[in-house]
């Protein structure tokens, strides 16, 4: 007995890493061949813990990429509303064009494109925003361009090959057309260059029930698609001199942030104008007017 | 520092650095560096066997707990933790208790031993390790090449890991 015990003392070391051996072995061979089944379950809600924090951490360090990714998927399903598209009467048409059109007859009337802002200002008296898509992308002059949270932002006025600039609503000279959601009138938005946080509504007749919060989309007169929101009231004044509303509104976007915008093509734009000034042609001087 | 909390540190940092760096590196499917068990190479001179034996366990059942494969880098580290002694014993000179540093470090015992103490145990513990994951799964050659690259960028990482953090160890003095 006595020699057991000595010689248990004297290779101690050795049984206690014959021991943890088996064990290290044990739980290699018991735990993996039943998957993750039972005692992995303990170390699991430890670790996941400590990787939940990390994650927080790492994660903050791939936002820019999974709001991309984030961006690009909006931007396909925005292309798929059935706002974008418009209805056309088959039976009365004679000419057929290649815009693309789905199976129901209705014809594609905006198609979304997705942007990156690389330059913004807010200070300016004329701010322009650019975008990193440019006439190599297919974007051209006059086309809208909605912030990511789907808010009116600007219209293009200029482009380069891979660049493309924006006249922000932020403009002195912007003007563009609206709409009342509660009361469907139009009015026009303009820039006083002064807060960049507010802008200023005209053409509001005074027997408007107007309100202050009251909601203001953008409306089919101008070229962004209809029904995107532009501001919301902030103050309303009347205007004594006329029968009109000074509205001030504040604006939906934030061009203090702007980084993910949608660019909008509406592929009825030149037929539209050609339209109009034909019309205007014809009746302005009619003598002349050969077509 | 007493070395207690240096070592819990140490362990904590090694433990981080293997599971959020080295482990989430896609550098190819032979070459995985491994740095963690250099925390039970760094262990004091002094340490007790069995002590170093129970360290080399628990470190690696965390990494294990981590790596959601239970059981094999605690049997390798048990195996490095049970070799360290003899391998010191091997390299430095015969009284051993005489050590006029704290822990292994080139300083303490010259670069070269130090990178002979380091090789061993690295190779030792690859060997191991990959044994134990060639069991379940894999063909012999891919054993071969995993060991010995994994080795390889090991050991490159640990002479950086010396280099760039040299340990100021104060002199033992017979005071001290």
């Amino acid at each position: 007995m006595r020699n057991v015990f000595l010689f248990i003392r004297r290779y101690f070391t050795f049984i206690c890493f014959l021991a943890l051996q088996v064990a290290a072995l044990y739980l290699l061979f018991t735990y993996n061949r039943f998957h993750r089944a039972k005692g992995l379950g303990f170390a699991n809600e430890l670790t996941g813990r400590i990787n939940s924090r990390y994650k927080t951490v790492d994660d903050f360090f791939h936002l820019k990429a999974e709001n991309q990714r984030l961006h690009h998927l909006n931007d396909s399903l925005l292309n798929l509303l059935p706002s974008n598209f418009e209805k056309i009467d088959t039976a009365t048409r004679f000419v057929r064009d290649s815009i693309p059109y789905d199976t129901l007859g209705r014809y594609r009337q905006y198609l979304w494109r997705d942007a990156r802002v690389v330059y913004n200002t807010v200070t300016a008296e004329k701010n322009y925003i650019q975008l990193n898509k440019g006439a190599n992308q297919g974007i051209r002059d006059n086309m809208s361009v909605i912030n990511s949270d789907g808010s009116a932002v600007g219209v293009v006025v200029n482009v380069s090959p891979n660049f493309s600039q924006v006249m922000s609503l932020l403009h002195v000279q912007s003007k563009r057309s609206v709409v009342l959601k509660k009361s469907g009138n139009m009015g026009t938005i303009e820039w006083d260059g002064k807060d960049p946080l507010f802008l200023t509504m005209r053409n509001i007749p005074k027997s408007d029930p107007v309100q202050k919060g009251d909601t203001v989309l953008t409306s089919v007169n101008s070229n962004f698609p209809p029904g995107f929101m532009v501001g919301t009231i902030a103050d309303i004044v009347a205007d004594k001199s006329t029968n009109f509303y000074v509205l001030k509104l504040k604006t939906a976007a934030n061009f203090f942030n702007l980084q993910q915008v949608h660019i909008i093509e509406n592929l009825f734009y030149d037929e539209k104008t050609m339209l109009r000034d034909d019309t205007k042609k014809k009746i302005d001087d009619p003598k002349n007017y050969n077509r | 520092m007493s070395d207690v909390i240096r070592n819990i540190v140490r362990f904590a940092l090694f433990i981080l650095v293997q599971v959020y760096l080295l482990n989430q590196l896609h550098l190819h499917q032979y070459i995985i560096p491994y740095i963690y068990y250099l925390f039970i190479l760094w262990l004091p001179f002094s340490i007790p066997r069995i002590n170093l034996l129970i360290i080399g366990f628990v470190t690696g059942l965390t990494l294990d707990a981590f790596s959601m494969q239970i059981g094999v880098h605690a049997a390798a580290c048990t195996l490095l933790a049970y070799v360290r002694p003899f391998v010191i014993n091997i390299l430095t000179p015969k009284d051993s208790s005489e050590f006029n540093y704290r822990e292994p470090s080139p300083r303490a015992m010259g670069w070269t031993p130090y990178l002979v103490y380091a090789l061993i145990l690295t190779i030792l513990h690859h060997f191991y390790m990959t044994f134990l994951q060639w069991l379940q799964f894999g063909n012999f050659l891919d054993f071969i090449i995993k060991v010995v690259s994994t080795t390889g960028i090991s050991m490159l990482l640990i002479i950086t890991v010396e280099l760039l953090f040299p340990r100021r160890m104060k002199f033992r003095t017979n005071t001290a």
